[in-house]
């Protein structure tokens, strides 16, 4: 009885881990690897083209699993190790790119087959609402005057939100070195420094921010999109006077090694599943903003985001 | 009294058949993660976050919720029995809890903490309904500052109570200091003491800390005695609650859930600080026979953090709904849950969605309930569990430690660190360093780190921001009291009476 207890117990735990790491399944089975824990950026792209790739090829198997750590580049190793192997994408993005200079990860893109991008997010510059900057003709005057006075909140130091500022101080003609920059991990940090009035400017994705700027608690000061967005009062910060622009992307990318067959069955797979409704409606409801992108043009890209993340990252003085 | 006919019809909505099956799934299945160490709700909720494309809303709410707070219950269990908390919230209910269990009083253990869990979440759900909007207002005043100067609190709080060699104790903290500084400095990205193994780069997780000090170590340190002396046979004792039992539950119940709430609210603050300084609490105010069966298992140590880390649960729910703030893992899920219906959680939420917002407060009061009714009948048959030999047993431990750690990121590096956290904590039990102080340092230093680095970032290298908020002075005037007042009582005591022998129990 009480082995019995304990075994039942085992099973169970045998069949959580089972969930956790997914292990296995037949060779049609396409999985999809989402480099991070669940619940971020990352891992809901990932679920969601789970989703629309079962209604677009309804007799093959789609399964996501999790690697979760440093910014992707455990995951990215773990790609490494499969080469040749059509049966599998990794998701990822511009976060990932950074996050191999950072890391010094051995592993970089090169040994990658690069499928598509998918979705872009803006970033969003934001004041609180007391905030005596009322424009970023003001920030860039404060940041003149004493860039350690304007302390900045964001994401992980070396993100997406860090990169943002970087650019934005160097456009600003200010060292991208000089910015006070306040990390913060997830979970609404960041939001609660600038709802208290804890700090000078934040930067994240649009979709953190938003609803707190139609609601008046925060004042945007520019988006980094190109045009301004349809469904947001906001200038970009090109209209402010830095020539910024910058999305936080995610795509695929397929273990490296693969041959032109594979490559491309992979490519239409997931163009059928971009063409999708239920793809489509994820996307609007997510806010994402759809900018697919393939073969060679995906792979110029992805070397034209390298270069450019490598040097912001050094400028901002983030890799010794 | 608006509120009160909305919660009403919170209610009617919550108490459909098919969502009353949804709730019981969710606290049935909260409280099973909560048992394995390494598997909690945050992760149960996002594995479970692809339902959101075929159930409504307020069902799969209903089911989150009761995921939430049946992670909540079920963590308690394994720290009393086993000494093996599973959650990071529930490892100071090991402390005393686990030394009532050999006492022979798991049973009273496991029903303190149930009824404790259910009279917290049972208030804070209330003042969620009637007190959020002051609390909000609370938590985003919260600076860094002030977040400092919260765990410098704690540190001094938890530290002067939790060791009898305060050398000992603070060779224990240090080294949970230690650990908790691997990984990527947040602030400037770099990376520290990863030894090049890039599995190391995001830190060391708490519940493997956790796991591998608390249960790992205790493993084998029972497994290194066993050839020396028999088994203590665990006596078995009575099956509920009595009179005195009760009596000196109610009163930490009450103090642990006016703790929990408002740090649930804090972004950052979590479970666990409320479980320390309930503990530190009700240790200064014990008086009689709780005086004397600290350390050795009392009642009042099990009662407190418990209700503390169900309301702070509660306290949670605050931010999330009131503002779209997420302020712990698995709210922040919860926040996603809501974003892949279409819905932003914040002022309008409530103005917009009311039905849904009130049937989930309804269903987390109905969730409590049938936590209660779940858990209680089940604490003597927990207790039972003590009666399997120690051998099974605790094998049965380490391969629960292992699956769970395992479960947590798939990472056979993970394995390999709890092995080596698990063989310290063998050491450190040989040497009779205690286990709880290393673990409080890896959760505290880090938070006091980065917060005085962003406070003193955010003040442009001046000194006396620290000192700027009145929370952080009268939080700093506190720890300073707590310091300084076990110092002051022994000095009077010594002009009283002639010095006792000092004496070594452990």
């Amino acid at each position: 009885m009480r082995l019995r207890i304990i075994a039942a117990l085992a099973a169970f735990s045998v069949a959580l881990a089972g969930c956790g790491g997914g292990s296995g399944g037949g060779t049609t089975t396409l999985r999809i690897m989402a480099p991070a824990s669940p619940g971020g950026g990352w891992d809901q792209t990932s679920r969601t083209a789970e989703q629309a790739l079962k209604s677009v090829a309804p007799d093959r198997g789609v399964e996501v699993f999790n690697v979760p750590g440093a910014g992707g580049t455990i995951g990215l190793a773990q790609l490494a190790g499969e080469k040749g192997n059509g049966n599998l994408l990794m998701t990822m993005g511009l976060v990932m790119v950074g996050a191999i200079e950072q890391n010094k990860s051995k592993v970089t893109l090169a040994e990658t087959t690069p499928i598509a991008k998918l979705t872009e997010e803006y970033e969003i510059v934001v004041v609180p609402a007391e905030s005596p900057l009322q424009s970023l003709q003001d920030l860039v005057a404060a940041w003149k005057a004493d860039p350690a006075k304007v302390s900045v909140a964001g994401g992980s130091a070396g993100g997406t939100d860090h990169i943002v500022a970087g650019l934005m101080a160097k456009a600003a003609g200010v060292d991208p070195k000089q910015v006070n920059y306040i990390a913060h991990s997830g979970g609404g940090e960041a939001l609660n420094a600038l709802l208290g009035n804890k700090v000078t400017i934040g930067v994240s994705g649009v979709g953190e921010f938003a609803e707190h700027v139609k609601s008046g608690k925060l004042r945007a000061l520019g988006v980094t999109s190109g045009e301004r967005l349809p469904d947001l009062d906001a200038p970009t910060v090109k209209e402010g006077g830095l020539d910024v622009e910058l999305a936080n992307w995610r795509g695929f990318v397929a273990p490296g090694g693969l041959d032109d067959a594979d490559r491309q069955a992979l490519t239409d797979l997931v163009t059928k599943m971009r063409d999708s409704q239920p793809w489509k409606d994820a996307v609007a409801k997510n806010g994402w903003i759809d900018s697919f992108m393939t073969g060679q043009e995906f792979d110029a890209y992805l070397k034209s985001e390298e270069t450019r993340v490598k040097g912001i990252i050094a400028e901002m003085g983030l890799v010794s | 009294m608006e509120s009160l006919g909305l919660l009403l019809d919170g209610f009617a909505a919550a108490l459909t058949p098919v969502n009353l099956l949804y709730a019981l799934v969710g606290v049935t299945l909260g409280t099973l993660v909560g048992v394995l160490p390494g598997i909690g709700p945050a992760m149960t909720v996002a594995l479970l976050l692809p339902i959101t494309f075929t159930v409504p809303p307020a069902s799969a709410f209903i089911m989150f919720a009761g995921i939430y707070y049946g992670g909540m219950y079920g963590g308690s269990t394994t720290s009393i029995l086993l000494n093996t908390p599973g959650e990071s919230s529930s490892m100071i209910t090991a402390l005393e809890g686990n030394k009532m269990a050999r006492r022979g009083r798991a049973a009273q253990a496991l029903a303190t903490a149930a009824i404790g869990s259910f009279v917290a979440g049972t208030i804070a759900t209330a003042l969620l309904v009637f007190a959020a909007p002051a609390v909000v207002s609370f938590a985003i005043s919260f600076g860094p500052e002030d977040y400092f100067a919260l765990a410098i609190l704690a540190f001094t709080a938890v530290s002067s109570v939790l060791s009898r060699s305060v050398v000992r104790g603070l060779a224990s903290l240090v080294l949970g200091l230690a650990i908790g500084l691997v990984g990527i400095d947040q602030q400037t990205g770099q990376a520290r003491l990863t030894l090049g193994v890039p599995q190391l780069l995001d830190g060391i997780d708490v519940v493997i800390v956790a796991v591998g000090l608390f249960a790992v170590g205790e493993a084998l340190y029972v497994a290194s005695r066993l050839r020396h002396a028999p088994p203590d046979v665990v006596p078995v004792g009575r099956a509920w609650m009595g009179r005195s039992d009760w009596g000196r539950s109610w009163r930490p119940w009450l103090r642990g859930t006016a703790l929990g709430f408002p740090f649930g609210a804090l972004p950052g603050g979590g479970a666990e600080i409320p479980t320390f300084l309930s503990y530190a609490a009700e240790k200064r105010l014990a008086r009689g026979v709780a005086r004397e069966e600290y350390g050795k298992g009392a009642i009042e140590g099990v009662a407190g953090p418990e209700a503390a880390n169900n309301a702070s649960a509660a306290g949670t729910l605050v931010p999330l709904l009131t503002l779209g703030l997420p302020t712990s893992a698995t709210a922040a899920i919860m926040l996603a849950a809501f974003q892949q219906y279409g819905l932003q959680p914040g002022p309008q939420l409530f103005d917009h969605n009311p039905a849904l917002v009130w049937a989930m407060i309804a269903s987390l009061f109905i969730g409590n309930t049938m936590l209660l009714v779940l858990n209680l009948p089940l604490a003597p048959v927990w207790a039972k569990l003590l009666r399997i030999p120690r051998p099974y047993l605790y094998s049965g431990i380490i391969l629960f430690a292992a699956l769970g750690v395992y479960a947590l990121n798939a990472s056979a590096v993970d394995l390999v660190v709890l092995f080596v956290l698990g063989l310290l904590g063998f050491a450190m039990r040989r040497f009779g360093l205690p286990v709880a102080p290393a673990v409080i340092g890896m959760i505290l230093g880090p938070m006091a780190e980065i917060q005085l680095r962003r406070a003193l970032a955010i003040g442009a290298g001046d000194v006396t921001v620290l000192v700027g908020s009145p929370v952080a002075v009268v939080l700093l005037v506190l720890s300073l009291l707590a310091l300084l007042t076990p110092l002051l009582r022994g000095f009077m005591a010594r002009r009283r009476m002639p010095p006792l022998p000092v004496s070594h129990e452990d």
